[in-house]
């Protein structure tokens, strides 16, 4: 293998495991050591810069990160990354003289279609630099499906109006009420560019069910009847709701229903249980709210008893995998399943809808109904001076996503406002520093701690249950938070090797705890990973390769299951490894926001 | 400075044939200075163990004084172990083999140990061929004491405090094959793929195996002008290369034949050394000698399986000794009356 290239920020980038997955790279192991040392403004700033929204992402983040912590590979459970996040929203000071404000202007015009996390993503980059930013939503208030789909009791109102008033408050024109029904006319006006994030609105219905007109008065469409509920147009539902669906969505509308009324709630899927969508914490709290989910179960039809609504037949199927990776629901046989109720909600699947761009626009869309866009970094469509982002480029996701998304735009549009090149892009900032304070000192906290993974505490049961607006989970305390905070294993202190230091005395080898290094002939990196201490099967992990030593070996250093414990250099006579900071921030629009120490 | 060793470890790590990985092998996190060859060595003694399946309550260390010395705290923290005298391992060594010969005993020592202080004691070890594994991390100087010159310093090799040694040093391995051990070989701390196997062939070897290591002590003997640094050392090297295959292996399913030389131990395991261009040959107690003398004099650092004699008497056989431990033996066994005395003395008479 060639020697590692180090100074290519990508390699150790994917060193910090959480970081590398988390669609915005939000530097997990910084914000977590500020935790543990209390400093949770700050923490809370470094998650501002990056995700936009700590508060409302430490409640609800689909969190990418966590299954692929570290952590998690040399134990049971990865770090609690995401609740962390909460710790440090919950105990921040007031933050706001700390962020920034509007710049001066620059005389650019961008509109903003939907308010979202997506589109206050893209107002948050580029208000700090001068644009003049309008932003339509169709609801009544900002926030998109944060407001209007995602129960309270997940998260509390006054979180996510916090958090998006931190954006609006940089000068944002917000015109709320307004449905933008026409592409065209929106680009007849003098903006400069327009960004699109009105999400993936359309739930899917069944119409074709028999029975599915005639019992529509108590038949809803997920999506919709979430945010009834979130508007306060419903506040009640039938005792016996039966929920359609396996995914978040599904446990959402559940779990509401549960608060409305609804005293005997099931949640009926086609699939198996460990392959509906939903997480797996998610599925945790819905039977943990006493509603039982029926997997294998297809809805065949809406059967009514004096013309309303009376239950559901279900055909029981089996799963059959095949080969090739695919799936199909095979009937088992049996005799149709009858599940009395008194309404039904349909949480099947969510849909892109741009009835209101117009073919005259240029803007051209795939198959699929997204947008076609010219790639998944500049998020530009084929119309030029429009972008897309969020759930409405490339089909439903997650906030951390549109987050993700809205950087990309900001930066996009930026370019593209002051003629610059959309492909030569602003690279990220980083920085590597040595964390040696002594001969065996280091300035991060390398000895590792064996403390579990510890739940969230909840409210009870009851209480939860009786108040739809009441947040169920309370969060860590500092106490709890602070023994979380010290499971970090700060993947992103880097054991940096210099090659011309190495005596090969194998000192870093003989105590590695995880027998990460080995010093070995080099050859092609398959054979090579056979040939490790411990052979390196695990190929999403990079090898870390150095120069021919003396001895004609190379070092080789498996990044799998590193502790970053920092012992190889406690114990290398010369130096030659070296526990090195790594900061990685991905580029934004306006980069250097704040000051954060 | 970090005191204990995280307790996470390698989730694919290999297990041996009693079901335990590498780590059930661990001992404390070293104190020795970081770098130090012995740190090499014991490593070497528990990934050795480790791979001939040898339970970790079934092992005895046994040591002297000096950083060599105190390396048995660093490897192996579920055996037993005895820390003696300085210089005097070999008589706690031999009574604890003739108390239980059931046990493999891994002693460890010094230059400074085995051939200045304890010079004496080691002979009689050698000569009475006590079944155990001795290994001396030999750097040429004390250590432990900052580093003076030992007896098994190279004459004209200058010390850290810039003064060249005048007298010949003594050639422990040569000492060894004089004084009729029954395995001699000789290695380098920085050459775990020779030193494991030859840990594990001693360790299956019935009688007294004696391995001399090189093992640089990076604090007071690693600079320019030595002749037991890193550098110096991997420069004089000559390597007869080594494999040590267990005899539930079948040997011609590793190695082609005609490509070697096999030695069969007691347990019917097999120490395979690699063709190295000579006709070098292990049963030969005089060659060994003379090969020892020919590479000082070409100023090369012979290392590898020197001398094996695999039909040893260890000394429990040769003083025709209880074949159970001691520690199994009943009250009527151990202190058979005034009748079994009386039968005694009367056959004396
Ligand atoms: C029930 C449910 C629960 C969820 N839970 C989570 C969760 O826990 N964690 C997570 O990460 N994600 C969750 N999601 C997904 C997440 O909400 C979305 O991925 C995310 O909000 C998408 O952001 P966005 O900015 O693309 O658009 P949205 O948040 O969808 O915002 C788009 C806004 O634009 C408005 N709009 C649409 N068209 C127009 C128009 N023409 N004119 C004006 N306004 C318009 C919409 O009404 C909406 O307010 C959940 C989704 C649902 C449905
Ligand atoms: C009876 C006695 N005399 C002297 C000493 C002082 N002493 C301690 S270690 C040592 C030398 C150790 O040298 P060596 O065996 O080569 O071990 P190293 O530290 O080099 O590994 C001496 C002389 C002692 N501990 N006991
Ligand atoms: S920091 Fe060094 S010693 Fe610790 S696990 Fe990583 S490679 Fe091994
Ligand atoms: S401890 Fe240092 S000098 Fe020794 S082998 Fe490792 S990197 Fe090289
Ligand atoms: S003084 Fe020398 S022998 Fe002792 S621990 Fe340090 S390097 Fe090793
Ligand atoms: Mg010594």
């Amino acid at each position: 293998m060639k020697p590692t290239n180090t100074t290519d920020p990508e390699f150790f980038h994917k060193v910090v495991d959480c970081q590398y997955a988390c669609p915005a790279h939000t530097p997990v192991p910084w914000y977590i050591r500020l935790i543990a040392q209390q400093e949770y403004t700050e923490a809370y700033l470094v998650n501002w810069q990056s995700n936009v929204f700590p508060g409302i992402l430490g409640r609800t983040c689909d969190r990418p990160c966590e299954p692929a912590c570290r952590r998690g590979r040399v134990e049971d459970a990865p770090v609690a990354i995401c609740r962390l996040k909460r710790v440090a929203a919950d105990f921040k000071e007031d933050v706001k003289h700390r962020l920034p404000g509007a710049g001066p202007a620059n005389g650019k015009k961008v509109a903003l279609v939907g308010g979202g996390p997506a589109s206050l993503t893209v107002a948050r980059g580029l208000a700090p630099l001068g644009y003049e930013l309008h932003l339509f939503d169709d609801r009544n208030g900002a926030g998109g499906f944060m407001r209007s789909e995602i129960p309270s009791f997940r998260l509390p109102q006054a979180v996510l109006d916090e958090e998006v008033g931190y954006v609006l408050n940089m000068g944002i024109h917000t015109h709320f009420n307004t449905f933008i029904d026409s592409m065209s006319d929106l680009l007849a006006q003098d903006y400069d560019a327009v960004f699109v994030g009105c999400g993936a609105p359309r739930g899917r219905d069944l119409p074709d069910l028999p029975g599915r007109k005639e019992a529509a008065a108590n038949i809803h469409v997920g999506l919709d009847w979430l945010a009834s509920v979130a508007f306060e147009h419903s506040s009640r539902i039938g005792k016996k709701v039966i929920v359609l669906g396996g995914g978040n969505t599904a446990m959402d509308c559940c779990r509401t229903s549960r608060r409305l009324g609804g005293m005997d709630v099931k949640v009926i899927v086609r699939s198996p249980f460990a392959d509906m969508k939903a997480s797996d914490w998610e599925k945790e709290d819905a039977v943990n709210e006493g509603i039982p989910i029926i997997d294998n179960h297809v809805p065949k039809e809406f059967v009514l008893k004096k013309g309303k609504l009376a239950g559901m037949n279900f055909e029981k199927v089996e799963a059959v995998y095949k080969d090739d990776g695919g799936r199909e629901l095979v009937p088992t046989g049996e005799k149709p399943v009858f599940f009395p109720c008194d309404d039904v909600l349909i949480a099947i699947g969510q849909e892109n809808a741009f009835p209101w761009i117009e073919k005259e626009t240029g803007i051209r869309f795939t198959g699929w109904g997204t947008p076609l866009l010219n790639d998944d970094v500049t998020m530009q469509s084929t119309r030029k001076e429009v972008f897309f982002g969020g759930d409405a480029a490339f089909g439903p996701k997650n906030i951390i996503t549109a987050v993700a998304h809205g950087h990309l735009a900001a930066v996009s549009i930026d370019l593209y406002c002051q003629g610059g090149d959309l492909t030569a892009r602003p690279g990220p900032q980083v920085n590597l520093v040595s964390q040696k304070m002594g001969i065996h000192e280091w300035s991060y906290a390398s000895a590792l701690v064996e403390d579990k993974r510890e739940a969230v505490p909840l409210v009870e049961l009851e209480k939860a249950l009786s108040d739809r607006a009441l947040e169920v989970e309370l969060g860590f305390d500092a106490d709890a938070a602070f023994v979380q905070a010290e499971r970090c294993l700060n993947c992103d202190v880097q054991t940096v090797f210099t090659g011309a230091n190495c005596i090969e005395c194998d000192a870093c080898t003989d105590i590695c705890p995880t027998s990460c290094i080995s010093f070995v002939r080099n050859a092609e990196e398959q054979d090579l990973r056979q040939r490790l201490v411990v052979p390196a099967t695990n190929t999403a992990q990079g090898l870390y390769v150095s120069d021919t030593l003396e001895t004609g070996k190379v070092m080789v250093k498996d990044e799998d299951v590193c502790l970053h414990c920092g012992l190889c250099a406690e114990r290398c006579p010369t130096a030659a490894w070296d526990m090195q900071m790594f900061l990685y921030n991905t580029a934004t629009a306006s980069l250097d926001l704040m000051e954060i120490t | 400075m970090s005191y204990i060793k995280p307790k996470f470890r390698h989730p694919r790590l290999p297990i041996n044939t009693l079901g335990y990985t590498v780590a059930d092998y661990d001992g404390a996190i070293s104190t020795l200075c970081a770098g130090c060859g012995h740190d090499s060595i014991s490593a070497a003694i528990r990934n050795a163990c480790f791979l001939s399946s040898i339970p970790p309550h079934r092992i005895a260390k046994l040591s002297g004084i000096g950083c060599s010395s105190k390396m048995p705290t660093y490897f192996m923290g579920r055996s037993h172990g005895f820390n003696s005298v300085h210089g005097r391992m070999p008589s706690v060594a031999t009574g604890a083999s003739l108390a239980n010969r059931e046990l493999t005993y891994i002693g460890v020592s010094g230059d400074g140990d085995t051939a200045s202080i304890g010079i004496g004691q080691f002979v009689h070890l050698v000569r009475r061929n006590v079944n155990m594994t001795y290994i001396v991390a030999n750097n040429g100087c004390y250590g432990l004491t900052k580093g003076q010159v030992s007896a098994t310093a190279d004459l004209g090799t200058v010390s850290k405090y810039g003064t060249a040694n005048q007298f010949e040093g003594i050639d422990i391995a040569s000492l060894a094959l004089l004084q009729g051990a029954s395995l001699v070989a000789r290695s380098f701390s920085g050459d775990k793929e020779q030193l494991e196997p030859l840990i594990r062939g001693a360790m299956a070897h019935k009688g007294f195996a004696f391995i001399d290591v090189v093992s640089p002590c990076v604090t007071f003997n690693n600079h320019a002008g030595s002749t037991r640094s890193y550098t110096e050392t991997r420069e004089h090297l000559d390597a007869m290369p080594l494999d040590f295959v267990p005899m539930r292996e079948e040997i011609r399913t590793h190695y082609a034949a005609g490509t070697g030389q096999n030695v069969t131990l007691h347990d019917g395991s097999v120490i395979h050394l690699h063709k190295t261009g000579t006709d070098y040959r292990t049963n030969d107690r005089v060659a060994a000698l003379n090969a020892l003398q020919a590479a000082q004099e070409e100023d090369r650092i012979l290392t590898g399986l020197l001398f094996l004699d695999p039909n040893s008497q260890d000394l429990n056989r040769n003083l025709n000794l209880a074949t159970r431990p001691l520690n199994e033996l009943g009250k009527n066994e151990l202190c058979p009356g005034s009748r079994v005395l009386n039968s005694i003395n009367e056959g004396l008479r």
